[in-house]
Parts: structure tokens; sequence; C-alpha cells
């Protein structure tokens, strides 16, 4: 009996869940009877609630605005944008690129912003999908993939939508995107590359610790090691993979430790890494950063590095920049007024910092 | 001749036969290749604290996360005959408490309150998931892999949440001693933690009826039941003592980096877990169950990882060498596997009493 009423409950509540769910999307679209494209927020929001909290309340905001909006749809006020982005819990770098692009398309610049958060590739697509059956005037796309996308862009072709990347490529041709506005991992291993070439050691004997295999930061940033590795003799104490993760990072470095092989440089391909493998370093009491026996590199530019390189512990930190948002206000700007953008790839400016050179204020303004 | 055939199989039937050969192998294994495995140094560290260095060393550290979480996630798999899976989330959530009371929402900096009331909010937050897991599979009877699918999932984002999705940072020297080294003490701090959990563990098991509740439990629910057992609390208690294992491991963890990253901390520590329960010997489908076979069994896991390090295995043939090796130690542990080996040496008995 217990166990009967138990479940006609739980079937009740789920049943209600589900009213409720339908309910709302329906006075979401009620609401705004005017255009079927302010329907918009309301798909979104459902995406974004399952995600993070801020965008719900986002949409929330652009929901307000919709009904007002009616009449002057496609050409009023306010440039409807359907934003398909990496869930920000991911990294601090996503994060720090979310917060961007919510400060950058708000109502007060003049856009109605929608989000959608996934790292799957298909639910991405369906994202896309929907904006485009809402009718959007832009989609913003981070693609968790590189594969996939011709259909869905050739429809957001056809239905007037502009395309425009942000932060990854895919592999599509480049009719279907109006820009693609990305950070070059080459360019950001070379940097690092060419300031460790400038050190002038004496001998390289390097703890190579690489990311995830296969990310296309990974391939960029060790890239440009295994050249100078090659053409500069420079040698490879050990070259493993720490999948990002600080723990593991550690462990590489304690089992050279261990072992006894002599080393002076650490290239952590992002900055968690470098945390742990100074972590080990502290253990063997190794000393680290400007003038000391090893130098320690890392990337991103997290807040919290670029204070260890302003306190000449680290010696270089690679920034990848997750600032796009003006980049792509800047594309959206110019296709507004009908002006040509040029060149469809757009790389954005990324630095590399020194320990000692780095000031109080780039810690600032380019941390994440 | 006799005795000695008999032992044999007698050894090869105990569970305890599977991690300890193992560990026997591996350390052998190490031994031919290269005997400065063993090597101990004796350093200090960057703070002028007194260290010892060396494989062992770091298989004694870094083995006893998954130790300590063995201990739980046998007592999970005896009662209810499968594995939490949410146990990495679960740390993702534990550690993230442990620095929201340390240094505040989004904060970074000197410690504001003391550890202990850090990580004993930690503990209750951690018993309360358990409890959430031990819920659904006691009284609402989801397959307990199914049932922690829900935090496995959720849990990283509630970890974010809870800071706000800010990693918090503390500066403190004193709070690196609980995945470091206590001034003076030159042994590993997990270590320490394993031990003391080991004897509350090993005193639960022995004092209270723990043990023999569990694996009534295990081996057969109803019977237990008539026999005046209350098998949902049982299984429910296992998993919020897989809690308790979880808020401990989980201050060793943002101990060793003195922050967190929501996406990584722990990741597939899951797997790791219920891999030292296989490989303890354990039944994964409930039942009996030998405790120190499980922790034993997460120091092979991880004498095994250092060895791989230590070789300097390529990065990306890692995993597929750590499987080849799990394959067979898993099979070698499996009980019918045993039975058919000790029935072997037990057939050959008489034919050796034969000649004798």
């Amino acid at each position: 009996m217990k166990k009967k009423i138990l479940s006609l409950m739980l079937a009740s509540t789920m049943v209600v869940g589900l009213v409720g769910c339908g309910g709302s999307d329906e006075s979401a679209s009620t609401s705004a009877p005017a255009d079927t494209a302010t329907e918009a927020p309301a798909p979104a929001a459902d995406d974004a609630a399952a995600e993070e909290e801020a965008p719900a309340a986002d949409d929330a905001a652009a929901e307000e605005e919709a009904p007002a909006d009616d009449a002057a749809a496609p050409s009023g006020d306010l440039i409807k944008v359907g934003i398909i982005n990496n869930d920000p819990n991911e990294s601090g770098y996503r994060t720090a690129n979310d917060r961007d692009l919510k400060e950058h398309f708000s109502a007060e610049n003049g856009y109605d912003a929608s989000f959608a958060y996934s790292l799957k590739n298909d639910e991405q697509i369906t994202a896309a999908q929907k904006f485009i059956a809402d009718g959007v005037d832009y989609l913003l796309l981070s693609a968790a993939d590189t594969a996939g996308w011709d259909s869905v862009l050739q429809d957001a072709k056809d239905a007037g939508i502009e395309v425009i990347l942000f932060d990854r490529t895919i592999d599509a041709s480049e009719d279907l995107y109006a820009a693609s506005i990305v950070s070059d991992m080459e360019k950001e291993g070379e940097t690092a590359v060419n300031w460790l070439k400038d050190q002038g050691l004496s001998e390289y004997n390097i703890i190579h610790i690489q990311g995830v295999m296969g990310s296309a930061a990974q391939k960029g940033r060790s890239g440009a090691v295994d050249a100078a590795v090659a053409s500069d003799g420079w040698n490879l104490v050990v070259q493993q993979t720490a999948e990002w993760n600080a723990e593991k990072a550690q462990q590489i470095v304690q089992s050279v430790i261990d072992a006894g092989t002599p080393f002076n440089v650490i290239y952590a391909e992002n900055d968690d890494m470098a945390k742990g493998a100074v972590a080990a370093l502290d253990k063997a009491n190794i000393s680290h950063g400007v003038g000391k026996d090893v130098i320690v590199m890392g990337f991103d530019c997290n807040k919290w590095a670029l204070q260890e390189l302003l306190d000449q512990n680290w010696n270089y930190d690679g920034q990848c920049n997750p600032f796009q948002a003006s980049y792509i206000e800047d594309v959206i700007k110019k296709l507004e007024a009908g002006e040509d953008i040029g060149e469809k790839t757009i790389i954005m400016d990324e630095k590399g910092f020194d320990a000692t050179t780095i000031t109080a204020d780039d810690v600032e303004s380019y941390g994440i | 001749m006799r005795s000695k055939s008999f032992s044999i199989a007698d050894l090869v039937r105990k569970q305890i036969f599977i991690p300890i050969a193992a560990l026997l192998l591996l350390a052998l294994f190490n031994l031919i290749a290269d005997p400065s495995f063993y090597k101990i140094s004796f350093g200090y560290n960057s703070a002028g604290n007194p260290v010892l260095t060396g494989y062992l060393m770091t298989i004694l550290d870094y083995g006893s996360e998954v130790a300590i979480l063995a201990i739980g996630m046998t007592l999970v798999t005896a009662a209810s005959g499968g594995q939490d899976i949410s146990v990495g989330a679960a740390i993702a959530i534990a550690g993230s408490v442990i620095l929201r009371v340390l240094v505040g929402r989004g904060g970074s900096g000197p410690m504001q309150r003391p550890v202990i009331l850090a990580f004993l909010v930690a503990v209750l937050v951690a018993m309360i998931f358990g409890a959430f897991n031990g819920v659904l599979v006691a009284w609402f009877r989801i397959q307990p892999m199914v049932a922690t699918l829900i935090l496995y999932t959720a849990g990283r984002s509630i970890a974010a949440w809870i800071n706000n999705n800010e990693l918090p940072i503390v500066t403190d020297e004193s709070f690196t001693y609980f995945g470091g080294f206590i001034p003076g003490i030159p042994i590993p701090t997990p270590f320490f933690i394993v031990i003391i959990c080991g004897i509350l563990i090993f005193c639960a098991l022995k004092f209270t009826n723990l043990r023999l509740y569990t694996q009534a439990v295990g081996i057969n629910e109803s019977s237990s039941r008539l026999n005046g057992l209350n098998p949902e609390f049982i299984k429910f208690l296992s998993f919020v003592i897989l809690g308790v294992c979880v808020a401990v491991v989980a201050l060793i963890k943002v101990s060793r980096i003195s922050t967190i990253n929501y996406s990584v901390i722990a990741k597939d520590i899951e797997m790791d877990a219920i891999l030292a329960v296989a490989l303890g010997g354990n039944a994964l489908g409930g039942g009996k169950f030998n405790m120190t076979a499980s922790i034993l069994g997460a120091y092979v896991i991880q004498f095994l990882t250092t060895t791989l390090y230590k070789f300097n295995v390529s990065a990306d043939a890692l995993p597929a060498y750590k499987a080849v090796v799990i394959i067979a130690l898993v099979v070698l542990s499996a009980p019918t596997v045993r039975e058919k080996i000790s029935s072997l040496t037990k057939k050959s008995r008489p034919a050796v009493k034969g000649v004798s």
C-alpha cells in the first residue's frame, strides 16, 4: 500500500512537472502574439535553466523586452542575437568568455540576446535550429565539435541569418559564415617558445606537460615545442599529458624528481598544470621563478597565475584571449552598416607575459 | 608435501591473495627493471620541513585518496550489490564547501575559519548527498549506478554554484598540511589519514555488527529481513559512510593545490575506487567483502600508475597499458577464476598424495 501511494505521488509530481514546463512555454509564446520571432527567449530559457541561473535571468529580461519590440521586429531597436556557447562551468576561460558576452550583448547596448549552453555538438545544433526558427538576426557560435554544421548553417543562410563563429572553428565552407574570431593556438605556442629561446639557457631540459590530447589548444601549444626540440636540439625530459589536471601534473613532475633526472624548464599548457608542477617543486625544495633553478611557464592568464608572475615565482604566462565580444560587436556593426569586413578569419591579439616586465595593472586587466 | 600443496590451494582461494600477488608482481618487475625505484631519500621542502621522497613515498601519498574511497565503496558494493559512480562529483561538492567555509564566497586569501569547522560542514554536506543516493537506492529501489548517475551529472555544476563559479585560493601554509607534510614529520599526511580511517573502520567492523549485517543484506535481502534486520537502513547507512569518506578525500584534494577546479578535480576517481574493490577480489554483485583487500587494491592501482610514469610511457599509450594490466588482474581476481585455479591445485593434490 505504502509503495502504491509513493509511486502515485511520484507519478503525479512528474505530471505536474511536465505540465509546468509546457505551461511556461505556452505562456511565453502567447504573451508575445504579434510576432513569432519573440518566441526566442522561451526555448533558450529552457536550455539555459538546466545549466545555470544567470542566463535564465537574462532571458527573463529579454522576454520583458520582447513584447515592446513587436511591430518593428526585423529592423527594430534591438538586434536579436542567438548565442551558442560551451558550458561556462567548463573552465575559468569559458566563465570569463561567457561573462564578457553577457556584458556586451545586453539590452542597454541594443541587443536582445538569447543564450544556449552545451558541451555536446548535437544539442548545440538543436539550439541553432531553434534560433533559426525564432528568426534571430545573428547567430554566434562556439562549436563543441568541428564537424556536422554544414546543413544547419545552410538553413541559417537561406533564412538570411548571419553566422559569426567565435573561439572555435568548424569544418564548413567559408560561404556559410560571415566571420570567424579565433585564437591562433599555434601562434600562442610560438610566442612562448620564442620567449624561451630568448632566455639563452646553456641547455634546455624541459618537462612538457600537455593538455587533453587532440584538443586545439594542446596541438597548437605542443607543436611549437616539438618544432624547437627538432630544430634547436632541446631535450625533453618528459612529455606527458596531465589532461589539464593539476594533480596529474604534480605526479608527473614528482616522478621526474624521484628519478633524479635534471631539468630546468617546466612548460605546462595551462595554469592549473603549472600550479601542480610547482607544488611538486616546492615539495622537493627546487627553486623556481625569475633567476632561480627552474623556469615555469603556463598559459591562459588566470588572475592568480599572473599574480605568481608578479611575485616572480613563475616566469611566463601566455594569454588565450577570452574577450571576443568586442570583436564580434565590431563585425556586427560593420554588417549592419553594410560595410565589407574583409578577411573572414579574424585572429585576436594575444600577449605573452614575462615575470620581469609584468605590472599590477596587467594582472587586473588581463587576468581572467 | 601434502601440507604445502594444501596451503597453495588455500592461499589461492583466500581473497587477499590477488592484491598481494599483484603488488609482489609489480614490485618484482620494478626490482628487475630498475632497483633505484626503491630508493628513498631524505631532504627538506621549500618551507624547510624534513620530507622523505622517492617512488614508494609517492605511491603511499597518491594512493591514499583511492584507498579511503575504497573503504566506503566496499560497503556500498557489499550491501547494495552496485556501485556509486558519483563520488568524483561529490568530492567536487565537498571540496567546494570546504573552500566556501574557509575563505567565503568567491574570496581568496587567508583562512577566516578553522579547518576543522570547514571539514565538519563538508562531512555533513557529503553525508546529505550520500543519504540522497542511499534513499534512492534503498527505498526507491533504483539501480545504484542509475541512482548515482543523477549526482554524477549534476554534481560538478552544484560545486561550481556553491562558490559562484569562482576559484577561491587559500594562501595559508597550514592548509597544505593535509595533502602534504606536517612540519617535522617526513611522511606524507594522507598516509596517516588512511591509517586513521583504517583503524576506525576496523573497529567498526570488529566491535559492531556492521560487517555481519552488511554481508547478510548483500547475500540475501529477504532472508536478512526475516531475521529481523532492516535491509533498507543498512544500504542507506553504507551510502552515508561513503559520504564521510568523500569528505575526507575532498579535504586532501583541495589541500594539495590550495584551490579547486570543478571540472577536473577527482575526475574518474570513482572508476579507480570501483576498480580497487574489484582488485580486492570482492564480488561486485554484493555479499561478502574483505576491507583490507580493497585498500591494498587501491595501492596496487597507484603502484601501477607510478610505474608507468617512471618508465615514461608515452601519453597516448598510458591508458592502454593500464587497461591491459587491469584486465589481467580483474580476470584473475574474479571469484569463478579463483575457484577454478584452486580446484586445479586441489586436483593435483591427490596425485601428489598418491606418489608420496
